[in-house]
């Protein structure tokens, strides 16, 4: 007997899905609130080789959803904190962990490596990318995401350029101001749960042929009331009109300004953001004491050179608006920062505080 | 006819499930949807007829259930 003997048993299962699964890699990207529960589920299921991207640390806000991680681990990287717990779990499979950010210069040498690849991210950026690079690839993509009491789940590009993709459902993108995530509307831990272990279930699913899967489909479901709905998705002529062909139209595409996130922006919409969103800051990058001084709008003042260690004070916010004396520093500042926080909206207020003084 | 929304499109018209008088196509029943809920006009999403998803401007038979499929981006 071993660890996975109440699947060989199921009927319909047996041990050739058993040996089908050990055979399979996977590339979980996020462990976030849907990581966890898939990657936790992928393991014991004894996927043979799981990889987990993640450039994040563990803060006290994740700890309602994801469940891999405790208090102890605040502060660690998750995709390395979550491959140890994994591996001392079991050691009869492969887990690799890449404690980055997925950027399109490293995602297709990454996926490259794996047979199935789970979207567990956070944000639109990265969900573009992940589809276009799974379709240059040829790598099929089992999708999940979350939005306050509701899920939705899929399986795109599961037979190649006839299977359905995200640009099909989605061909213009929405902007990240248009759909706030976890981080700023709030979402109660079970919800990515749930999501989280269907996202694992189509990945045994489709791997085994067991059932019907969620290919070229997409399962909706609101847990306030248990309603769910399923749609039969459809080719859209418009999919293909941006999308990347190829890895050097991969290296051209700038997906944060795709979705709206454009690096910089003007007094007006920065004055605006910071009045009607939630989770909005504006920080002077300046050096302490340079002159003219901004009094009449809340601020931080943290200069260029210490935003590198501002994490725990930045942390908490979904919109970051820099500014300096006329825009460059503040410009560079935006760089810096999105390394750290790729899931925020950080810009820079073009003409800095001369402008807003002066014109 | 039947139309169902999910996501922040429930929130804006503040419901997940309303009855409508019938629309011949999608462009008329979302020109009405967005001169309704001007909120909407902002915002991305698919269309699905009784389960189905359309692209382009698509006729409504009497009765069909239309559902509005916004994109989730949380994790």
């Amino acid at each position: 007997m071993d660890r996975f003997e109440r699947q060989y048993i199921l009927p319909g299962f047996g041990p050739a899905s058993q040996q089908k699964l050990r055979k399979t890699s996977v590339l979980i990207i996020g462990a976030g609130g849907l990581g966890c529960p898939a990657l936790l589920y992928l393991s014991a299921a004894g996927i043979g080789k799981i990889g987990i991207i993640d450039g994040d640390v563990v803060s006290l806000s994740n700890l309602n959803r994801q469940v891999l991680f405790g208090k102890e681990d605040l502060g660690k990287n998750k995709a390395e904190t979550a491959a140890k717990i994994i591996q001392k779990k079991y050691n009869d499979i492969e887990v690799e962990a890449f404690p980055y950010f997925l950027t399109k210069e490293n995602i297709l040498g990454i996926i490259q490596n794996y047979d199935l690849i789970i979207d567990g991210s956070d944000n639109f950026h990265t969900r573009y990318l992940v589809n276009d690079a799974c379709l240059i690839a040829g790598k099929p993509l089992v999708f999940g995401a979350i939005y306050q009491h509701e899920g939705q789940v899929a399986i795109f590009n599961a037979k190649g350029p006839h299977s359905i993709n995200y640009r099909d459902l989605y061909p213009i993108p929405p902007s990240a101001r248009e759909v706030p995530n976890c981080n700023e509307t709030g979402v109660l831990g079970v919800l990515p749960g749930i999501i989280g272990t269907w996202m694992a279930a189509e990945c045994i699913k489709y791997l085994t042929g067991y059932g019907n899967s969620l290919e070229d489909k997409m399962l909706f479901y609101d847990l306030q009331n248990h309603n769910s709905y399923q749609v039969q998705l459809a080719k859209n002529q418009d999919s293909n009109q941006s999308r990347p062909k190829n890895h050097s139209e991969l290296q051209e595409m700038d997906y944060q300004d795709f979705c709206g996130l454009s690096a910089q922006t003007d007094w007006e919409a920065a004055l605006s953001l910071l009045k009607n969103a939630n989770h909005s800051v504006l920080v002077d990058v300046r050096e302490l004491g340079e002159q003219p001084e901004l009094d009449d709008i809340d601020h931080l003042q943290i200069a260029l050179a210490d935003l590198p260690n501002s994490r725990s004070q930045l942390a908490s916010f979904q919109n970051i608006l820099l500014f300096c004396q006329s825009g460059s520093r503040s410009l560079k500042a935006v760089d810096m920062l999105k390394s750290q926080f790729p899931d925020k909206n950080i810009q820079s207020v073009e003409g800095g505080i001369l402008r807003y003084l002066f014109d | 006819m039947k139309l169902l929304a999910f996501g922040k499109i429930a929130e804006i018209i503040g419901k997940q499930e309303i009855e409508i008088e019938n629309f011949p196509n999608t462009d008329i029943l979302v020109g009405y949807l967005q001169q309704q809920y001007p909120a909407l006009k902002d915002l991305k999403f698919s269309i699905a007829i009784d389960k189905k998803q359309v692209n382009g401007n698509i006729s409504i038979a009497t009765g069909a259930e239309v559902a509005l499929l916004p994109p989730f981006s949380g994790g």
